[in-house]
C-alpha cells in the first residue's frame, strides 16, 4: 500500500513502476484517482471548429485536469493522427477522416457502456436513421464507420458493436451561402452555382474530399448524371463531374477557390463573390459585418459533415480513465450548448437543453422565430428578434441530408484529378 | 610539413562543408530516396519504383504547370529587371553624395520590414472588384464597369512578384554599378559616346554579374513559390510549388518528392544556362 502517496504526488512514477498501475486499478479506484486525476493532462488536436479554448478551460474547472488543444487544419489533421500517433492522446477527427485514418492502427475504441448517454446519442450515429422514417444518406454516414468489433477491432461493423470509433461531438448540415442582396431573385438549387448569370462571382472550396461532394451536387441538381453512390463514385463519374467543372472554370464561371474558413467570408464579405460553398459560422461571420447573407436551403437537399473525438492507442491507466470522464462530460451538455449557440448541432441535444435559454433552443434547435436578440456564446448578437434560422428545425436540416462528406475508394484518383482541375 | 598543411586546409574547410552535409545534401538525397518510395492513402512504404515519375511525366498537367512557372519566372524577370535596372542606376549615377545614396537605398528596403504574406495580401482589398483600384478608375470615368482582371488572375500574380522581388534585382545591380570606375564613363563620354551609348557599351557589360545574380536570385524565388501563386490567383492558377504542396497536404509524400526533384533539375538547369552566358567568378 505504499504506492498510494506516489500515485497521488506523481503520475509518471507509477507510469514507470508499470506493475503499479495493475495495483492501483484493484483499489477503490475514483477517491484515489480523484486526486491523482488533477495532474493528468490530455494532448487533444483537430480542426478549428470545435478546438475551442474555452471548452478546454471549463474542463479544467468542472474535471480538474488539463486539456491541451491544437488546431489544425483538416489536411494537417489527417496527416497527424496517421503518422505521429504519439503526439496526441485524443483525436478530434471528422468521420471522413476517420475511415482514412483508422486502419492505421493508431486509435483505440471506446467502450459503450462507459458512456452514460450513448443512449441518448442521435440515431444518425448509432444506426444512421434520425428517425425510423429516415432513409441513410450517400457519402460515409457516421454510424457505417462508427464502430467496430472490440477495442482492437480494425474492420467497421454495420452493428452497434458496443465498441465506438469516435464519440460524435459536433455535426452540421452544409449547403451554398448566397447573398440575396447582389442576387435579388430566390435560390432554390444547387445547379444555380453553374448558371452563367452568377459568372466571375461564384466559388467552391479547394478541399478536394469536400468540393466532390458538392460538385456532385450540382452535377445531379443540373440533371447531368444521377449517380447510385455520389460519395465513392468510379472513375468513369470522377471525370464527367471534373469535366463539367472544368468547362466552367475555363468559361470563366469561378471568380476564386477558397480553402480556408476566412477567405471563404472575405469572398463573400467583399462582394466578390455572391454565391458559393460555405460553412455555417462563415455565414455568421459575414452577417455580423452588417452584411446580408443567407445559408440557403435547396430541394435536393445537403451536404452533411459530422466530427467526433478518438482516443490515441496509447491512451491507458489513469489517463483513459480521464478520457472517458472527459468524454461523459462532453456529452453531459455544457460543450453541446456551446456548440448549439454557434449553429452547430450537438450529439445529444437532449442534454444541451439544460444549457441554453428556451429562446436559444427555440432559434437553434427548433426552428421557431426568436423572441429577442439570440447572442453568441462570446456576447456578439447573432439575429435580432423575429428572425428565423435558414432552413429551419433540426428535423428539417437534418432530415434533408442528401450525402455525407466522404473518402472514396477512388481517392487517389480523384485527388489527382482534382489537382489538374486546379491547374486547368 | 606538407601533409601537415594538408591537415590544416581539410579542418578548416570541415565545419562549412559538414554544415553543408547536413542541411544541403542529406536532405536532397532524402527527397530523392523518397521520390523512388510508393505511398497508401495514410502511409509511405520504401520500395525502388518508377511509378511517381511514371505518373509525372504521363501527364499532359505536368507540363502545363511547369510551362506556367516559366512563363511567370520569364515575365517576372523582365519587369524586375527593368525596374531594378532603372533604380539602381538612378541611385549610383544620379545620386551624387553617397550619404544620400545610402539613405535612398534604405528606403527601398522599408517595405521589407513587413513579412511578405502581408505585403502581397494587401493587394487583395486593393485589386479588389470594389477595391480601391477599380472604385477611383470608375470615379475618374476611366472605366464603367470594375475590371476583373486586376484581381485573382495573371496579372494579380506577377504584380505581387515584381513587387516582391524587385529589391533582390536592385541589390546586387546597385552593388557591381558602384564598383564601376567613373573615369570609364568619363572616357566614353570624353570619346564622344552619347549617353545611350555610354549605358549600352560601358555600363550594361561592367553590371553583367550583377544582373546575373540578381536573375538567379529572382529566377529561383518564382519557380519555388507556391503561397504567391495560391493567394493572388485565388487557388485558380497553378505553378510546381501549388503541386507539390497539395501531395504533400494529401499525404502523398514521395510523388511530392518527385515533382521537387525535376524542379529542382530545371532550376539548376536554368541557371546552368545563366552562368554559360556570364562568367560570374571571373567578373566579380
Amino acid at each position: 500500500m505504499t504506492t498510494i502517496p506516489k500515485i497521488r504526488y506523481s503520475r509518471r512514477s507509477m507510469l514507470k513502476a508499470g506493475g503499479a498501475a495493475v495495483a492501483a486499478s484493484a483499489l477503490p479506484a475514483p477517491m484515489v484517482w480523484g486526486q491523482a486525476i488533477k495532474d493528468v493532462t490530455l494532448r487533444q488536436f483537430g480542426t478549428g471548429v470545435s478546438n475551442l479554448n474555452e471548452v478546454a478551460n471549463k474542463v479544467k474547472e468542472d474535471l480538474g485536469f488539463t486539456l491541451e488543444m491544437t488546431a489544425l487544419d483538416s489536411d494537417s489533421v489527417t496527416q497527424r493522427a496517421a503518422t505521429q500517433p504519439d503526439s496526441f492522446d485524443i483525436a478530434d477527427i471528422e468521420y471522413w477522416i476517420c475511415k482514412k485514418v483508422w486502419p492505421t492502427g493508431n486509435l483505440q475504441a471506446m467502450d459503450t457502456s462507459k458512456i452514460k448517454n450513448y443512449d441518448k446519442i442521435v440515431g444518425i450515429f448509432r444506426d444512421g436513421k434520425l428517425t425510423p422514417e429516415s432513409t441513410i444518406a450517400q457519402g460515409t454516414a457516421p454510424h457505417s464507420v462508427g464502430f467496430v468489433e472490440g477495442v482492437d477491432g480494425r474492420e467497421f461493423v454495420d452493428n452497434e458493436s458496443g465498441w465506438m470509433t469516435l464519440i460524435p461531438t459536433i455535426y452540421n448540415a452544409d449547403t451554398l451561402g448566397i447573398r440575396p442582396d447582389l442576387i435579388g431573385r430566390p435560390i432554390s438549387n444547387w445547379s444555380e452555382l453553374l448558371n452563367p448569370e452568377f459568372k466571375g462571382k461564384a466559388s467552391i472550396l479547394d478541399i478536394s474530399s469536400i468540393g466532390i461532394m458538392d460538385m456532385a451536387m450540382v452535377v445531379e441538381s443540373m440533371g447531368e448524371y444521377t449517380y447510385p453512390d455520389k460519395g465513392n463514385m468510379t472513375k468513369e463519374e470522377i471525370d464527367l463531374t471534373l469535366g463539367i467543372f472544368t468547362e466552367a472554370k475555363k468559361n470563366g464561371q469561378f471568380r476564386a477557390f477558397w480553402k480556408t474558413f476566412d477567405e471563404s467570408v472575405n469572398l463573400m464579405a467583399s462582394g466578390e463573390v455572391v454565391i458559393q460553398s460555405m460553412w455555417s459560422p462563415a455565414i455568421t461571420a459575414v452577417r455580423s459585418q452588417g452584411i446580408p447573407c443567407v445559408y440557403q436551403p435547396l430541394e435536393e437537399g445537403y451536404r452533411s459533415w459530422g466530427g467526433g473525438i478518438g482516443l490515441s492507442k496509447s491512451l491507458s491507466g489513469i489517463e483513459l480513465d480521464a478520457a472517458y470522464e472527459y468524454i461523459n462530460w462532453y456529452l453531459s451538455g455544457w460543450v453541446g450548448g456551446f456548440l448549439m449557440r454557434q449553429g452547430y448541432y450537438s450529439a445529444v441535444p437532449e442534454t444541451s437543453k439544460g444549457f441554453m435559454s428556451a429562446d436559444e433552443w427555440g432559434f437553434w434547435f427548433e426552428g421557431k422565430a426568436a423572441e429577442g436578440d439570440i447572442a453568441n456564446p462570446f456576447g456578439q448578437v447573432m439575429e435580432k428578434a423575429g428572425a428565423v434560422r435558414d432552413g429551419g428545425s433540426f428535423y428539417d436540416r437534418m432530415g434533408a441530408v442528401a450525402c455525407w462528406n466522404a473518402v472514396m475508394d477512388e481517392n487517389q484518383y480523384m485527388v489527382r484529378k482534382w489537382n489538374e482541375f486546379i491547374a486547368a | 610539413m606538407l601533409s601537415n598543411r594538408h591537415l590544416s586546409g581539410w579542418l578548416l574547410a570541415a565545419p562549412l562543408a559538414l554544415v553543408l552535409v547536413v542541411f544541403l545534401v542529406a536532405p536532397i538525397v532524402m527527397i530523392t530516396v523518397v521520390s523512388f518510395w510508393g505511398a497508401t492513402e495514410w502511409s509511405i512504404y520504401p520500395a525502388f519504383q518508377f511509378d511517381n515519375y511514371a505518373f509525372l511525366f504521363g501527364s499532359e498537367v505536368t507540363y502545363r504547370v511547369f510551362l506556367n512557372t516559366l512563363k511567370y519566372a520569364v515575365i517576372t524577370w523582365v519587369f524586375t529587371l527593368l525596374i531594378g535596372f532603372t533604380v539602381a542606376y538612378f541611385l549610383a549615377f544620379h545620386v551624387r553624395s553617397l550619404t544620400w545614396q545610402i539613405a535612398l537605398f534604405l528606403l527601398c528596403t522599408i517595405p521589407f520590414w513587413t513579412s511578405n504574406i502581408i505585403r502581397m495580401i494587401s493587394w487583395i482589398p486593393f485589386l479588389g472588384r470594389n477595391g480601391l483600384a477599380n472604385s477611383t478608375l470608375i470615379s475618374w470615368g476611366v472605366i464603367d464597369e470594375p475590371l476583373e482582371w486586376l484581381l485573382f488572375s495573371d496579372f494579380s500574380v506577377i504584380l505581387a512578384f515584381v513587387h516582391l522581388y524587385t529589391l533582390f534585382m536592385v541589390v546586387p545591380i546597385f552593388n557591381t554599378m558602384m564598383r564601376i570606375d567613373k573615369s570609364l564613363i568619363e572616357a566614353a563620354v570624353d570619346a564622344g559616346a552619347t549617353g545611350w551609348q555610354t549605358l549600352w557599351h560601358v555600363i550594361i557589360p561592367l553590371t553583367k554579374p550583377g544582373i546575373m545574380i540578381g536573375t538567379i536570385f529572382v529566377v529561383t524565388l518564382v519557380m519555388g513559390d507556391f503561397i504567391t501563386v495560391r493567394f493572388m490567383s485565388g487557388s485558380q492558377s497553378a505553378n510546381v510549388g501549388r503541386m507539390i504542396q497539395n501531395d504533400i497536404g494529401l499525404l502523398q509524400y514521395p510523388s511530392a518528392s518527385a515533382t521537387a526533384v525535376i524542379l529542382l533539375i530545371t532550376v539548376l538547369m536554368v541557371i546552368a544556362l545563366l552562368l554559360r552566358l556570364v562568367d560570374i567568378r571571373k567578373e566579380l
